[in-house]
């Protein structure tokens, strides 16, 4: 084999190595670390499991957020057919607003309650998480416009 | 009329743009002269009409005309000035126009500075007029920062609170001139396969002071986008993996990659078609990146109010640059001539490893990227990829990158010796044992990866001491890559330290109360209204105790702008230089009582401060250069080897 052509072949089978070591890599953590987004009705129609972390998202239901002890907060969220139960311990950001959009990120425990670890940060009045939007569009009760 | 001089300038600069495109290209063959000239000429004429319609823009915004609708829109009176001038690209409109400013910019240094020779500058020239007429067309038929308001408003609507602020306000700029400036290392490229050899054995030394520029450019502005979220989100990160940081990754991985290779490429005359597409694929990718961020296909400050026709023709150019230029590629790549032959141990080895590893980092962030857009546009499944995934894939992948740096520099071109290499090093290796030891014992939480991290900063930082050291008294250029990968170890230190050992308190407070995080005592003296121009906000006043004396007082705030009704937070932070005590106030929960989120991020300022030392180690390259430019008496033996 002349270098040049084991130069290539180098080359060729570092590239081939490397590659297939980022895919592998890639699919075994997208198969792990893929967070799904469910709205309330999807969350009880597919019987979403205890522990398997997803994203959550709708309105807050109207006069149901309640504080709880230190900084747990509790509410609810719906998308005006399933409401689902949430509770969040942590900092809320300013514009959450009962008959506003949410989009939060936990998982189910076993009485079916939301725990969240996360709940979306929006910098917007106005704004709407598509997730929302669309969530709300397939449940029906989306009128543009608003979402209180 | 500065409206409608700036609306003829960028006329002006279309028509200019496409001589040059032409005239450029013509002058590619070797009996062209007059054509060369005239693309010097239109290349001149074009950056000065773009320099005077910018400044057009600049002069309404100053002067607050709010008869163009995008100063109406997006600055008001009662802005300070640094904000009135950012204002002009905060706005899809006007950064629009800064792109093209900038492009303008880097066509003028190539027909300036003639890198090349005649005809591949030419050619480059050429290339930059084919891209230039596609974005003026594109800003003169959607996208005019000219437009008129009838009538015009007493005052505008001000700029985004969220970017009114130093950091925000350079940010683009910065990030623009390292998105622009791989355009003119992809021109070249291009050029290079136009022009076709021997000219085209130049391009890789010509194009270098633009990637190097471009490169520190995109180090900069990444940084500075990451220090804004940090101080300004409140969540006391400072990377969140979304997908608007994401498409200022990707270029910057490939721009890397294409350094490291260029360097090959320019003095062994190695990797020559490898190279090329590293060129075009780091344009592409900051095309990419720009579609995915101002498309709004993902939501955040940066996507302005998106209209789908800009998308589409945004698309239309991607595909008809990168489709081009990969079939230029595919068409002429074969004509180039292959490189000297190289042991599987040598510094072309070393590159090649370098190259490897960055291409397959970014094609992780690449699938983390637009596999969930592509999910939710073929089968409307929304999901997300978090920073697991990227921990997982990213992570492994740039660690085993870090690990070979320093032995790349001392292997010798063609035939290397490893064991040669790594004595040297050994007080590198001692250090990094010593780091991971110490970090085991000492720190806590006990942190494997954390132990890693500290031996591979150690392991970098040690080597490049050594290097340096080594150099002393050598050319800048010689010791600028040392200095470049010690910033990398910097920054390692800093996200190791914030994210294995950051102490984190998250609690309900009311007036009085004390709380602690990490080694702080902190305590909360209650919540005042404050009524600023244009938000209302509650300011907090925190002592920060050291016994039962106050040693210091921090202030954080939360704000709401009504106008844009938007929520601020304004964090509080106290740095040692090697440790962030970093306050949010949270949300009111009544009879006085808010919650508070306090970090203690050890070594946080490193992360940033690493990023700099990066790109000084890109300007001392840059300055070897530039001083060294004149004749080629270092290149010629390597010319003579690469002949053999």
């Amino acid at each position: 084999m002349s270098p040049k052509k084991r130069r290539r072949l180098y080359f060729a089978a570092a590239i081939v190595l490397a590659s297939g070591g980022a895919a592998w890599l890639t699919l075994s953590a997208l198969k792990d670390n893929v967070i799904f987004f469910r709205s309330p009705t999807e969350v009880t129609a597919l019987h979403v499991q205890p522990g398997v972390t997803f994203r959550i998202g709708g309105l807050v239901t109207a006069h149901s957020v309640s504080h709880g002890s230190g900084a747990e907060i509790r509410f609810t969220v719906t998308d005006n057919r399933v409401t689902v139960p949430v509770v969040y311990r942590g900092v809320l950001p300013a514009l959450f607003r009962e008959g506003q959009g949410v989009v939060a990120t936990g998982a189910l425990d076993e009485a079916g309650t939301f725990q969240a670890t996360d709940i979306m940060a929006k910098h917007d009045e106005k704004y709407m998480p598509p997730e929302v939007v669309d969530a709300l569009k397939k449940s029906g009760e989306w009128q543009k416009g608003g979402g209180s | 009329m500065t409206g409608e001089l700036g609306q003829l300038a960028l006329c002006f600069a279309l028509a200019l743009s496409l001589v040059m495109a032409n005239a450029g290209i013509l002058g590619a063959r070797d009996i062209n002269a007059t054509a060369r000239r005239i693309a010097n000429g239109a290349a001149m004429g074009m950056t000065v009409f773009i320099l005077l319609a910018f400044g057009a823009l600049t002069y309404a915004y100053l002067t607050s005309d709010f008869s163009l609708r995008a100063v109406a829109n997006y600055s008001s009176t009662a802005q300070p000035l640094i904000y009135k001038v950012s204002a002009v690209w905060s706005n899809h409109e006007g950064s629009m126009l800064l792109w093209m400013l900038v492009m303008a910019l880097y066509t003028g240094a190539i027909a300036l500075a003639g890198r090349g020779g005649e005809r591949l500058t030419s050619a480059a020239l050429g290339v930059m007029g084919l891209l230039a007429a596609a974005f003026l067309l594109f800003i003169l038929f959607t996208s005019s920062p000219f437009l008129r308001f009838d009538p015009a408003p007493f005052e505008g609507a001000g700029l985004n609170p969220l970017l009114q602020d130093p950091g925000a306000a350079v940010h683009p700029p910065m990030l623009y001139f390292g998105y622009v400036g791989l355009s003119a290392s992809f021109a070249y490229a291009a050029a290079a396969l136009i022009v076709g050899r021997p000219e085209s054995e130049n391009w890789a030394r010509a194009a270098r002071p633009f990637m190097l520029v471009a490169w520190m450019a995109l180090t900069c502005g990444i940084a500075l986008g990451s220090w804004w979220a940090y101080y300004t989100l409140g969540w006391g990160g400072f990377w969140f993996w979304d997908a608007v940081e994401n498409a200022s990754l990707m270029p910057w991985l490939v721009a890397t990659a294409l350094l490291h290779s260029a360097l090959a490429t320019e003095t062994r005359g190695a990797f020559r078609a490898w190279t090329l597409l590293l060129a075009i694929l780091a344009f592409s990718l900051s095309l990419i990146g720009t579609f995915l961020v101002r498309s709004g296909l993902t939501t955040s400050v940066h996507s302005f109010a998106s209209d789908p026709t800009r998308g589409f023709f945004i698309l239309v150019l991607i595909a008809l640059a990168v489709g081009g230029a990969l079939a230029l590629f595919a068409w002429r790549a074969p004509t180039l001539k292959g490189g000297a032959a190289f042991e599987p141990v040598s510094r072309e080895t070393a590159l090649l490893l370098n190259n490897v590893f960055l291409v397959a980092a970014c094609a992780t962030v690449f699938i983390g990227t637009l596999y969930p857009m592509a999910l939710d546009a073929l089968t409307g499944q929304k999901i997300t990829v978090g920073p697991p995934f990227f921990a997982v894939t990213f992570a492994p992948i740039f660690f085993a990158l870090l690990a070979l740096v320093p032995l790349g520099p001392r292997l010798s071109w063609r035939k290397g010796d490893l064991k040669e290499a790594i004595k040297p090093l050994y007080p590198a290796l001692g250090v990094a044992a010593l780091a991971a030891v110490v970090v085991l014992a000492v720190a806590s939480p006990r942190s494997l990866a954390g132990a890693g991290a500290f031996a591979m900063a150690g392991w970098l930082l040690v080597s490049s001491v050594i290097e340096i050291r080594k150099r002393r008294g050598a050319r800048t250029a010689a010791f600028a890559a040392a200095i470049a990968h010690a910033g990398l170890a910097v920054s390692l230190l800093g996200i190791a330290g914030t994210t294995v050992w950051r102490s984190e308190a998250l609690v309900l407070v009311g007036p009085g109360e004390k709380l602690t995080v990490g080694p702080y005592t902190l305590r909360f003296d209650g919540v005042t209204d404050v009524d600023g121009p244009n938000y209302r906000g509650a300011r907090a006043t925190i002592d920060l105790m050291d016994g039962d004396a106050v040693k210091a007082v921090m202030h954080p705030e939360q704000r709401i702008y009504s106008a844009e009704g938007q929520d601020v937070s304004v964090t509080a932070i106290r740095t040692t230089g090697l440790r962030d005590l970093y306050l949010a106030l949270g949300d009111d929960r009544g009879q006085g009582r808010w919650t508070l989120r306090a970090y203690v991020s050890p070594l946080a300022p490193l992360i940033w401060l690493g990023a700099l030392v990066m790109a000084l180690g890109g300007a001392l390259s840059l300055a070897g250069r530039l001083r060294a430019r004149a004749p080629e008496p270092k290149s010629a033996p390597a010319v003579a080897l690469a002949a053999e």
